[in-house]
C-alpha cells in the first residue's frame, strides 16, 4: 500500500484498492490514476491536494460513484461500489454521499430551500418531513433567513452554504467537496471551512475535500497529495 | 406529484420561449378543432346514416330526376320494406345567404323512414291536415325565431309555381328535434302533394330527386341494391343504389376528399409544431447539461431523468392541447359560421379525445430524444460542463 494512504488504526470507511483510471482520447490512452491505494477512516476530514490535472477530481468522482475505475476496487462502508449497476449506484449515492461543488451547482430556477430539498425528493419522506429536514440543514449552515431566496440573489459564500446544506440534508455517510472555497474570497472561504470543520467535529461527518489551497488543507485532519496519478504523504517539489 | 414544481420551474426558465412555443401549440390545436368541425359538417352525415337504409338515385347524377312511379315498383322488390322520396328544393329565406335544406316529402312515409326526426303527434296530425304545412328542425326554427303558425315564404332557384312566380309560402305546423345529439335539425320539410300540384308543368312534374328505401336485412344491402338497379336497367332513368352513408359521402365528395384535405393540413401543422416543440425541449435540455449532472450526482436514476424530461415536454404539449382544444370548443359552440351551409358544424367528443391523444403523443415524440440524451448523460462529463 502507498504510504500516504495508510490509516492510523480506525476502521476505514473508504477503501480505494489498486485503482487505475484510464481515459481515451482517440487512439491515445491517458493514465490519470495508477495503482492507487487510500483508506479514509470514518469521521476523518481528509484534504486531497495536487496540481491541476493530477487526478484529484477523478479520484473524488470514483469515491462518490460518479465514475467507475478502469481497474481496482472502491469500497465505501464495506460495499464495493464499482460492482453496482447504474440504477443501484444512483440509489447508493442518494443514500450515502453528499456533494459540494466548487461552483455551487445550484439550480437557478429553484429557491434555496427547493435546492436543498432536491435529494429528499428521492426519499419516501412526506412533504412535512422534507420541510423539517430542509429547515434543519439550512439552520446548520446559518441560512434560515435566506430560504426563500433564489441563488442569483445570494452571495457566493451563501450559495456555497446552500450547496453544503443540500449535501448534508440526507445525513449522508460521506461528504465529498470539490474545491469548495475555490470560487470564494478569503473571508467567505474561511467561513465555509469553519462550517466544514464544524460538520466534521460536531456532527461527526467524514469529509474528503479536494483543494489547491494549503490554507484550506490546513483545516483538515490529514492531507494527502496526488501527483501524476499517484498519492504521497508529502507535496511533490 | 412532488416532482411537479421542479418540472414547472424548468419550463418557466425561459418564459418567453416557453410562452411562444405554448402559443404555437395552442394555435395548432385550435386549427385542429376547426378542421375537425368542418370535416364533421361535410362528412359527418356518413356516420349518422341508417345502416338499413339505401338511397336510390339517377345513375348519371344526383341532379337527374327519377319517375315517381318507381316507388310502387321498388315496394315489390324482395327485401324492401319501405320506400320514401325527397326532392331538392333549393330555396332561400329572405336573403340568398340564408340557406338551409328544404325538401318536399310524403309525410307519413318520410317520418316512418326517419325516426331520428322526433315530431310531436299533434304536430304530425296538423301536418297531415294542412296542405301548405311544413315542419322545420329546431336549429333553423331557433335561427329565424319561427314558431308554429308562422307563414314562411321561400324563394326557390329551381322550382317555379304554376303562376310563374318562384316564391312559395308555407305554414309552420311542427318543429322537430333530433333523436341523437348529432342529428341534423336544420332541414325543412313540406308536403310533396302541394309541391307537385303547384310546380309549373314541364320539367320535373311527376318526378322526384331520389328515393330512400328501408331493407329488412342490413347484411344483405348489396344484394338489395343490385335487385333495385336491375329492376330499372335499360329504362330511360337507370338507377344507382348505395348505402345512405355512401350517398352522403358522394355529396361531400363534390367538394373534395374532405378527410384527405383535413389530414394533409393537420399533418403539415403538426409536423411544424413537432419541430418547434422538439427544438425548444432539446435546447432547454442542452442548456442545462450541468444541472442534469447535479441531479444525477444527488441520486436521480437514468429512468427518473428520462421521466423528468418527458414529463416536461408532455406538460407543455398537454397544456397547449387543453387550452387549444378548449378555445376551439368555445368558438365552434358559437355555431355554424356559414349561416346554414354547414348544419353539422360541431366539435364532437370523439374528435376532442383524438385531440387530447394527439397532445400526449406530441409531448412524447418531442421529448423522447432529449430525454434519452439526458438519460445517457455521464455525470462526471456533465459536471465538467457547468
Amino acid at each position: 500500500m502507498n504510504e500516504s494512504g495508510r490509516n492510523d488504526g480506525k476502521a476505514p470507511l473508504v477503501e480505494v484498492d489498486g485503482v487505475e483510471k484510464v481515459f481515451h482520447r482517440g487512439e491515445e490512452e491517458i493514465h490519470v490514476l495508477m495503482d492507487l491505494h487510500l483508506q479514509v477512516p470514518a469521521g476523518e476530514f481528509l484534504a486531497l491536494m495536487g496540481p491541476s490535472g493530477s487526478g484529484k477530481s477523478t479520484l473524488l468522482n470514483l469515491i462518490g460513484g460518479l465514475d467507475r475505475p478502469t481497474r481496482g476496487t472502491v469500497r465505501v462502508g464495506g460495499e464495493s461500489i464499482d460492482a453496482l449497476s447504474d440504477r443501484h449506484l444512483a440509489a447508493w449515492r442518494a443514500r450515502h454521499i453528499g456533494f459540494v461543488f466548487q461552483l455551487y451547482n445550484l439550480l437557478p430556477v429553484l429557491t434555496a430551500e427547493r435546492n436543498v430539498e432536491l435529494p429528499l425528493l428521492l426519499t419516501h419522506l412526506s412533504k412535512a418531513e422534507r420541510i423539517r429536514h430542509v429547515e434543519a440543514a439550512l439552520a446548520v449552515v446559518g441560512l434560515t433567513q435566506r430560504a426563500k431566496h433564489f441563488p442569483r440573489t445570494l452571495s457566493g459564500g451563501e450559495q456555497q452554504r446552500v450547496g453544503i446544506a443540500r449535501g448534508i440534508v440526507t445525513d449522508p455517510t460521506l461528504l465529498l467537496c470539490d474545491e469548495p472555497t475555490g470560487d470564494l474570497d478569503r473571508k467567505a472561504g474561511d467561513e465555509i471551512l469553519d462550517l466544514l470543520q464544524a460538520l466534521n467535529r460536531e456532527h461527526g461527518k467524514t469529509i474528503i475535500m479536494v483543494t489547491h489551497d494549503p490554507h484550506a488543507s490546513a483545516r483538515a485532519s490529514r492531507t494527502v497529495y496526488l501527483n501524476k496519478g499517484q498519492l504521497s504523504a508529502e507535496p511533490v517539489k | 406529484m412532488k416532482f411537479l414544481p421542479l418540472i414547472w420551474c424548468n419550463l418557466m426558465r425561459k418564459k418567453t420561449r416557453t410562452a411562444l412555443t405554448l402559443l404555437s401549440i395552442i394555435v395548432a390545436f385550435v386549427l385542429f378543432g376547426f378542421l375537425s368541425a368542418i370535416k364533421q359538417a361535410l362528412a359527418g352525415g356518413i356516420s349518422m346514416a341508417g345502416l338499413n337504409r339505401l338511397v336510390v338515385r339517377h345513375k348519371i347524377s344526383i341532379i337527374q330526376l327519377l319517375p315517381e312511379s318507381y316507388k310502387a315498383r321498388m315496394e315489390k322488390i324482395p327485401g324492401v320494406s319501405l320506400v320514401a322520396h325527397q326532392t331538392f328544393f333549393g330555396g332561400v329565406y329572405q336573403d340568398s345567404r340564408q340557406f338551409f335544406m328544404q325538401n318536399p316529402v310524403v309525410p307519413e312515409e318520410f317520418l316512418e323512414m326517419h325516426p331520428e326526426f322526433v315530431l310531436a303527434p299533434e304536430q304530425k296530425t296538423a301536418w297531415l291536415q294542412a296542405r301548405i304545412g311544413a315542419i322545420v328542425g329546431r336549429k333553423t326554427a331557433d335561427r329565424f325565431h319561427w314558431k308554429i303558425g308562422d307563414k314562411v315564404p321561400l324563394l326557390s332557384s329551381i322550382w317555379a309555381k304554376n303562376d310563374g312566380t318562384r316564391t312559395w309560402e308555407f305554414e309552420i305546423v311542427g318543429i322537430f328535434d333530433g333523436r341523437d345529439a348529432n342529428t341534423d335539425t336544420t332541414p325543412f320539410f313540406f308536403r310533396y302533394d302541394y309541391f307537385d300540384e303547384s310546380r309549373r308543368s314541364g320539367w320535373g312534374k311527376g318526378q322526384v330527386g331520389w328515393y330512400t328505401i328501408r331493407i329488412t336485412d342490413p347484411d344483405k344491402s348489396a344484394e338489395a341494391a343490385k335487385l333495385v338497379d336491375a329492376e330499372f336497367e335499360n329504362s330511360a332513368a337507370e338507377t344507382k343504389t348505395e348505402p345512405e352513408g355512401a350517398f352522403v359521402q358522394s355529396w361531400a365528395k363534390q367538394i373534395g376528399d374532405i378527410a384527405m384535405i383535413t389530414a394533409s393540413i393537420l399533418g403539415a401543422v403538426f409536423f411544424t409544431i413537432l419541430l418547434v416543440t422538439g427544438n425548444t425541449i432539446s435546447q432547454s435540455v442542452r442548456e442545462r447539461t450541468g444541472e442534469l449532472g447535479v441531479l444525477k450526482a444527488v441520486g436521480f436514476t437514468n429512468g427518473q431523468m428520462l421521466a423528468l424530461v418527458l414529463a416536461e415536454s408532455c406538460l407543455l404539449s398537454i397544456l397547449g392541447g387543453v387550452l387549444g382544444l378548449g378555445i376551439a370548443k368555445l368558438l365552434i359552440a358559437r355555431g355554424d359560421p356559414t349561416s346554414g351551409m354547414l348544419p353539422r358544424y360541431f366539435f364532437t367528443n370523439g374528435d376532442l379525445c383524438v385531440g387530447m391523444a394527439a397532445s400526449v403523443a406530441l409531448g412524447l415524440v418531442t421529448g423522447v430524444f432529449p430525454a434519452v440524451q439526458a438519460m445517457r448523460l455521464k455525470v462526471a462529463d456533465a459536471l465538467r460542463r457547468i
